[in-house]
């Protein structure tokens, strides 16, 4: 039970499971941008969610032909600002009326005129923090390890190739039948990823 | 520079520099009543607040209102001429398919000159809002109105070189203002690329130069009033919220375009949504810059600085500063702050519509406890000369709109801005 809820939790961040038998997914590579954008859109609408794209540049409408929805993020940002903006209260008034009252030039101990910069500051810190920290986390981030890295191609999404990626994870995920399915959108070759240090190559016949 | 563009008649000089061009792509359609309606109203609505306050019962109070109402429309124009600036200087490609808009409004200035004779008059009149340093003697220890802070100032503080610093304000803003709008209709006439490069040589002196204008036209129109105060942040007070209103003023524009059948599928959600963000980023500024004024003085606290706020903490103003700080800052701050307000027209045109109240009611808060020292109030002057003067900035405006296309049709990243996405 807990199992299958951090395994779910870990899925939203697009960390995968591999299958038993060590099968993490397939790994197919498409020409050019649109064509991936329309990949992902078809892959979407045949209703598998553990999928994800890969290309050197961002894609404008990739959110949306993935079915992504909108970002999270905000509310983190959200509970950063409150945060940042009663701790920075509660601070001001705490060390400068209670902990430490001192006069200085006939001001009051506390006032929110001089408060409102440190309120600021600590707002959009934390606020930024919790946004950064956030969208890292919810992203899966800093992962070291990737199984897709065994691909012998995979190394060129930071150069010219455009990838999408299966998850055998996903309850959809047949190795044939998606196989089958990602030759029909359009893929040019499909491989298929071991979590266990080695993969195959399948070139479609152009 | 000459080209194939036809300069317009005297009096229309003052609507629109330039005679009507044709426009196969996105032309004006709405009928010619709309403009002709609000410069009918607001001509009639301005002349009856001019002879009404003119007269002696309210001569004091209409100097007042109308230049509240008038330097309303001022911040309006130059927020736009900013706007425009920026754009060319930084070559913000999203704003290409709605940049006409804040560039007819910053053509104003040759109208808003003509409007500014009563100013004049309240400066020459001894009973003007200004009367505080024009009065006679004022430099002089023998006289009754000798005024020793205001005597230190005097080389400043004096009616000809007032006169000759509004003087050349004007001249910069009608001739940067003109200039950019010539060669924004020459491009949809002649499709030159080239002039995308001359509209951004143009900004390139002319944003300081509106800056510095800017700056001082805010302490000779408002911090004037109170020769006694002054603040050097205030030019840039007056910034922030023309710039806020211009973006105001763009959204609702546009808004009301798209309403009327224009601008339908050239300006997109993703164009209001960073319209959007702008205002939201300008309501932050706004209240950073007034708070940065309040604070320094709230610290200093030395009462030459103090007395400034002290007039708009009492009798009454209190409640206005109070309406300033939540209907400007909190109010907009907590709308605006969803992403999805600012990605759909009428929400956003509505909390625009407010933020043009707000600023006119800023502005209002900067003048009139000047002379209402005692008991904070409205006057009936103050609401019509404001209406009075906008329809006419608005009704000129329209006018202009309709005489070239309203969308910068040949502009070499019109294509990019018409597909521009927010990530």
């Amino acid at each position: 039970m807990i199992k299958t809820i951090i395994q779910s939790i870990k899925a939203t961040m697009g960390i995968y499971d591999a299958r038993d038998d060590g099968v993490y997914g397939l790994l197919a590579e498409f020409t050019n941008p649109g064509t991936l954008i329309t990949a992902a859109r078809e892959v979407h609408s045949a209703g598998y969610r553990h999928f994800d794209t890969h290309s050197p540049f961002p894609i404008h409408g990739m959110d949306r032909a993935m079915g992504l929805g909108q970002s999270k993020v905000g509310y983190l940002t959200l509970i950063g600002g409150i945060t940042g903006l009663a701790l920075a209260t509660w601070l001001q008034w705490w060390t400068s009326a209670i902990d430490y009252p001192m006069n200085i030039s006939g001001k009051p101990f506390f006032a929110i005129e001089p408060s409102i910069p440190i309120m600021f500051e600590l707002t959009v810190l934390l606020a930024a923090l919790l946004t950064v920290g956030g969208m890292l986390a919810m992203n899966g981030l800093p992962r070291p390890y990737n199984p897709l890295f065994y691909s012998r191609e995979f190394y060129r999404v930071t150069d010219d190739a455009f990838f999408l990626h299966i998850a055998a994870s996903d309850s959809k995920f047949d190795l044939k039948a998606t196989e089958t399915f990602l030759q029909d959108i359009g893929a040019t070759s499909i491989e298929v990823i071991h979590d266990h240090g080695y993969s195959e190559l399948h070139i479609t016949e152009e | 520079m000459r080209d194939s563009l036809q300069g317009s008649s005297l009096f229309m000089k003052f609507i629109d520099p330039l005679a009507p061009t044709k426009s196969d792509q996105y032309p004006f359609t709405a009928s010619p009543k709309t403009y002709i309606v609000a410069l009918l109203a607001g001509l009639a609505t301005t002349i009856v607040s001019v002879f009404v306050g003119m007269s002696d019962l309210f001569l004091e109070q209409f100097y007042f209102s109308y230049l509240i109402g008038w330097t309303f429309c001022l911040s309006l124009a130059l927020g736009c001429l900013f706007i425009v600036l920026i754009k060319h200087l930084v070559r913000a490609e999203w704003i290409v398919a709605l940049r006409r808009i804040p560039e007819a409004a910053a053509v104003s200035f040759p109208l808003l000159a003509i409007l500014s004779i009563p100013v004049i008059l309240g400066l020459l009149d001894a009973h003007g809002p200004y009367h505080h340093w024009t009065v006679e003697g004022i430099a002089d220890p023998a006289s009754d109105h000798y005024d020793e802070i205001v005597a230190g100032k005097v080389a400043y503080l004096n009616i000809p070189f007032f006169l000759a610093r509004l003087a050349f304000y004007f001249l910069s803003w009608i001739f940067i203002s003109s200039r950019l709008w010539r060669l924004s209709i020459l491009q949809d006439v002649t499709g030159d690329p080239q002039i995308s490069v001359r509209l951004r040589h143009v900004s390139a002196w002319g944003l300081p130069l509106c800056a510095i204008t800017t700056a001082f036209a805010a302490f000779d129109v408002l911090m004037t009033l109170d020769p006694h105060w002054f603040s050097t942040i205030f030019g840039v007070y007056f910034f922030a919220g023309a710039f806020l209103s211009a973006f105001c003023f763009t959204a609702l524009t546009v808004a009301s375009l798209q309403r009327a059948g224009m601008l339908r599928g050239v300006v997109t959600r993703e164009h209001y949504h960073d319209l959007g963000k702008l205002m939201f980023g300008f309501v932050v500024f706004w209240a950073y810059i007034a708070f940065s004024q309040y604070m320094l003085i709230w610290y200093g606290g030395i009462p030459e600085e103090t007395a400034w706020f002290k007039y708009r903490l009492q009798h009454g103003w209190e409640t206005h500063s109070g309406v300033l700080l939540f209907g400007h800052f909190i109010l907009p701050f907590v709308i605006l702050l969803p992403r999805a307000i600012k990605r759909f027209a009428a929400p956003l045109a509505i909390i625009a519509v407010w933020l043009l109240i707000m600023q006119w009611f800023d502005i209002h808060w900067q003048a009139m406890p000047v002379l209402h020292k005692e008991q904070a109030q409205f006057h009936w002057l103050d609401l019509s000369c404001w209406i009075g003067l906008s329809a006419l900035f608005v009704g000129a405006f329209l006018w202009r709109l309709s005489r070239h296309s309203i969308v910068c049709e040949k502009d070499p990243h019109l294509e990019k801005s018409l597909r521009f996405e927010n990530v």
